[in-house]
């Protein structure tokens, strides 16, 4: 077995949306360093519960960073000091004995607080509802090699795919702006030959969604990217800019055009 | 009464068209008028929502994540079957029907094989067009990999995150009918009952997970689409939160439980290594086709891996099954791991743990070979053991992580309850008792696109069931046991945390019920689960309220539910007097230490009918038949 740490936690309480909340201080001892920081908490919670104490309520589920349901701020960043890392795969051997760690949830008007830790993330269901698909139905498809698409490209459309919705982005932003999670998704899409009927729409339309939800503008910070963890590029965002200007215009030209016959 | 399976006759490559020919269909004006309730939005449940929609039906779907986005189908790494034969090696239907066929152990219906096989061609198809990102070849034409027990290159793969990938695609068909209008979503929602009018699945009771509220939906027919039972073992490969609760609400309402022995312990996950761990980490099966899999010659050799000397090695699987090697099938795999730690050969601080190395590859292929394969899986792997894999081997054991057992299901996916459909991991069918790798996404897939979208519609055109009213009596008696239960849990005012006794049980169910069973450890465990049922409802301490977002009681409410169940896994596992798959007997072996299926008695599905929570469930058999794929000794030497 290896090391183990003593920590002082202070991590944030609420009891629901409408409660002001407060940080609370738990000091930890004896925690192996070989557990994820996940299951730090789960010895936190199991205490907490044997004392009568309401345990601290985090979201997680597949606890190997791909479901994207966990996250939350620790010591200002999101998902933690690891780079490329989400927190459940985060692993206490990064910390040293006898530091303090604050945990917060994701601060975004989009992301109301739900209890402690967690908040709602349904906004990013919007966005990705307006527009965030190819409108292909089950039956349509052609076969599969029908259309080549070069590796290059496919591996850039993976890149920007890679986005697991966990709302990092966000919580890194001083503007709590969702560019990289729109960007990532219209640049997936757009990487494609499949994607390109509805690109332009898409972008106009998913960008929209993303003001209308209450996210903030991208202000150039770049800590999105340094806090996403599948290291997705800002480059997305500039790809979404361009389409969102592009499909703007175009919207202009097909304006008055319908469906009819 | 005689299970129906339903499946076609004649010629085996015209059953599924001839069967789908007559089934009935729904005019597309009328389709609108009907309400079909989808339990879970993994691969199976997002597949058959969004085509259901497409088709005009109005969808209600219900997950308990915030997105749907976020079902555990997501983790899937390696890759989805289809017979597409782009690499020109021999492959067709009629091989991925006979390995899957054989694959599963002689335990599956070759009607539902086969038509799984058909239509995997078709799910590639779809997946491209809504996006997928598959890996491809510079030509622009789609990759392939080989996964275990199969001789051709069929696995088609998005890096190590297939699953995830295809999950976005059929995410994003669902979210398309969203914005249309077409289908209704609820978030945060846990199905806890299933209601049952004049026979048939008209609706759900579900709790809000934010609020604690208690609801009820229903609608002409309720498609389960809720994974797989895994977490019975409490460390498995699972997501935290999956669990049996949909599918064994459900049983207690009528519905028979298939199979539920069949469970698949996958050989490549990273070791078990603290009594705080909360969950094993599966390593894809992709990385037998490079990394080499070996223990010491000699009991106790405690060296550093590199220090041991290649004569000093032992690579059973290459030395026990010389024609496939290191891709032996899952089952096969994973009990020579455990016979290795068993003898004392195994390595790592638990002994607990084999090798897997891929010095030669890195040798033979290059580094940067190795790394444009695995990359992302060696990084995981690196990530959570501290340990570097292109320096040293990686130590790898078997975990629980997908169960072939599941609600019995027809030809038409639909359980014994009329209106009940089964999809996916949940249900019980194309398996047998041991899956091959990389069919699971196949298998969810299809019976989301391809096949619910044809059998539903005919249940509702030749059932003809009548809208049912939420404030009908039987909807206020599926809330009310429900309330009760919760009611029940809240006040036991015990001194255990759900957590401390689904540790219990899953060490109990992996000893016994694991990857090696016996009688006596079977009737030990049916005598301990019902002792620890008991302590549980005495005992228990949930800390909350009900009536707010509560994790610990959604967690209690789980292994309430996984308690009941785990009995009739062990039931099932004592009733099959054979070994099979993933099923391993110890008395019935051959004498070099392989699986002894026992086809004269043992050639059946078993279909279990619930009776009570504390009486003993009544044993349905359904014989099965092979006309195409004899049954034979299944051989990987």
């Amino acid at each position: 077995m290896g090391r183990t740490l003593s920590l002082t936690l202070e991590i944030w309480r609420q009891k629901g949306p409408n409660d002001a909340g407060k940080l609370e201080r738990y000091p930890m001892e004896n925690v192996p360093d070989e557990a994820s920081f996940l299951e730090m908490l789960d010895i936190l919670n199991e205490r907490l519960v044997s004392e009568g104490k309401e345990p601290v309520t985090f979201e997680h589920d597949c606890r190997e960073g791909i479901c994207g349901s966990c996250g939350f701020m620790i010591n200002g960043q999101a998902h933690g000091p690891k780079k490329g890392t989400t927190v459940c795969q985060l692993h206490m051997r990064t910390f040293e004995s006898g530091q303090t760690l604050v945990l917060e949830p994701w601060r975004a008007k989009a992301f109301p607080v739900v209890k402690d830790l967690m908040v709602d993330r349904r906004s990013f269901d919007r966005i990705q509802a307006a527009g965030g698909y190819n409108s292909v139905n089950c039956g349509n498809a052609p076969d599969a090699n029908a259309m080549p698409v070069g590796r290059d490209q496919a591996l850039a459309a993976f890149d920007a795919a890679t986005c697991i919705g966990c709302g990092a982005c966000v919580a890194s932003c001083k503007n709590a702006s969702a560019s990289l999670f729109t960007g990532a998704k219209i640049g997936h899409l757009a990487m494609l030959p499949q994607g390109e009927p509805e690109r332009l729409r898409r972008a106009v339309r998913m960008v929209e969604q993303m003001d209308a939800e209450g996210f903030g503008a991208c202000s150039n910070t770049l800590e999105c990217e340094a806090a996403c963890p599948k290291e997705i590029s800002v480059r997305w965002i500039q790809l979404m800019n361009r389409d969102f200007l592009k499909g703007s215009m175009a919207n202009d030209l097909t304006a008055g055009t319908t469906d009819s016959d | 009464m005689t299970l129906e399976s339903r499946c076609p006759t004649g010629p085996i490559e015209t059953r599924w068209t001839r069967h789908k020919g007559a089934l009935k269909l729904i005019g597309p004006i009328n389709r609108k008028k009907y309400d079909v309730i989808v339990i879970g939005s993994g691969l199976a449940g997002a597949s058959a929502a969004a085509t259901l929609a497409e088709q005009g039906y109005k969808v209600k779907v219900f997950c308990f994540h915030d997105s749907p986005r976020r079902a555990h189908s997501v983790a899937a790494q390696g890759g989805i079957n289809a017979a597409k034969n782009y690499q020109n090696d021999g492959d067709s239907v009629f091989r991925l029907f006979y390995d899957t066929v054989k694959g599963g152990d002689f335990r599956a219906r070759e009607s539902n094989v086969h038509r799984l096989a058909e239509v995997s061609a078709n799910i590639i198809d779809q997946a491209v067009a809504q996006g997928v990102p598959f890996a491809r070849e510079y030509g622009g034409t789609l990759a392939n990999r080989t996964f275990g027990g199969v001789l051709v290159s069929r696995t088609f793969y998005a890096r190590g995150q297939t699953g995830q990938q295809l999950l976005l695609g059929a995410y994003a068909s669902l979210m398309r009918q969203v914005d249309l209008g077409k289908v209704t979503l609820f978030p945060y929602r846990d199905m806890l009952e299933l209601v049952i009018e004049g026979g048939a699945a008209r609706g759900i009771v579900c709790r809000d997970l934010l609020t604690g509220k208690l609801e009820v939906h229903t609608g002409h027919t309720v498609l389960m689409c809720t994974g797989g039972y895994s977490n019975v073992f409490y460390l498995s490969t699972n997501a935290m939160k999956s669990n049996v609760t949909a599918t064994w609400r459900a049983h207690r309402q009528g519905a028979f439980f298939a199979n539920p022995c069949y469970t698949q312990i996958h050989p490549t996950c990273i070791p078990e290594h603290g009594d705080w761990q909360s969950k094993l980490t599966l390593m894809s099966e992709s990385l037998r086709n490079s990394g080499r899999v070996w223990v010491p010659k000699k009991a106790g050799d405690n060296r550093p891996p590199n220090q041991i000397p290649d004569d000093e090695r032992d690579y059973y699987l290459e030395r026990r099954y010389p024609t496939f090697g290191n891709m032996v099938p899952r089952d096969v795999a994973s009990r020579n791991a455990k016979y290795v730690c068993d003898e004392g050969r195994g390595v790592g601080a638990t002994g607990r743990a084999v090798y897997l190395d891929f010095r030669d590859a890195i040798r033979n292929e290059g580094r940067a070979s190795v790394e444009g394969r695995y990359g992302n899986l060696f990084d995981m792997y690196a990530n959570i053991t501290g340990e570097d894999p292109y320096e040293v081997p990686m130590r790898i054991y078997p975990a629980p992580h997908y169960t072939m057992g599941g609600l019995w299901v027809d030809y038409n996916l639909m359980s014994n309850l009329p209106g009940l459909f089964v999809l996916g991991e949940a249900n019980f069918s194309d398996h047998g008792s041991n899956r091959l790798g990389a069919s699971a996404l196949m298998q969810g897939l299809a019976d989301g696109y391809f096949i619910a979208p044809y059998t539903v519609p005919d249940y509702l055109a030749t059932a003809k069931p009548a809208p049912l009213s939420p404030d009908a009596p039987v909807c206020k008696e599926a809330v009310a046991r429900v309330k009760q239960r919760i009611d029940g849990m809240m006040a036991i005012g015990g001194k255990r945390s759900p957590d401390s006794f689904h540790r219990d049980l899953g060490l109990l169910m992996l000893d016994k019920v694991g990857m090696s069973r016996t009688a006596e450890g079977l009737r030990e465990t049916i005598e301990r689960v019902r002792g620890m049922r008991k302590e549980f409802w005495e005992d228990l301490r949930i800390v909350g309220s009900a009536e707010s977002a509560n994790a610990e009681l959604e967690k209690a409410l789980r292994i309430a539910d996984f308690m009941e169940f785990a009995e009739l896994m062990a039931r099932d596992a004592l009733a099959r007097e054979e070994s099979c798959g993933g099923h391993f007997r110890e008395e019935y072996q051959t004498e070099d230490g392989e699986a002894l299926r026992v086809d004269a008695t043992q050639q059946h599905v078993s279909a279990w009918e619930f009776t009570g929570t504390d009486s003993e469930p009544v044993l349905h058999k359904e014989p099965l038949e092979f006309e195409y794929v004899k049954p034979s000794t299944r051989s990987y030497k």
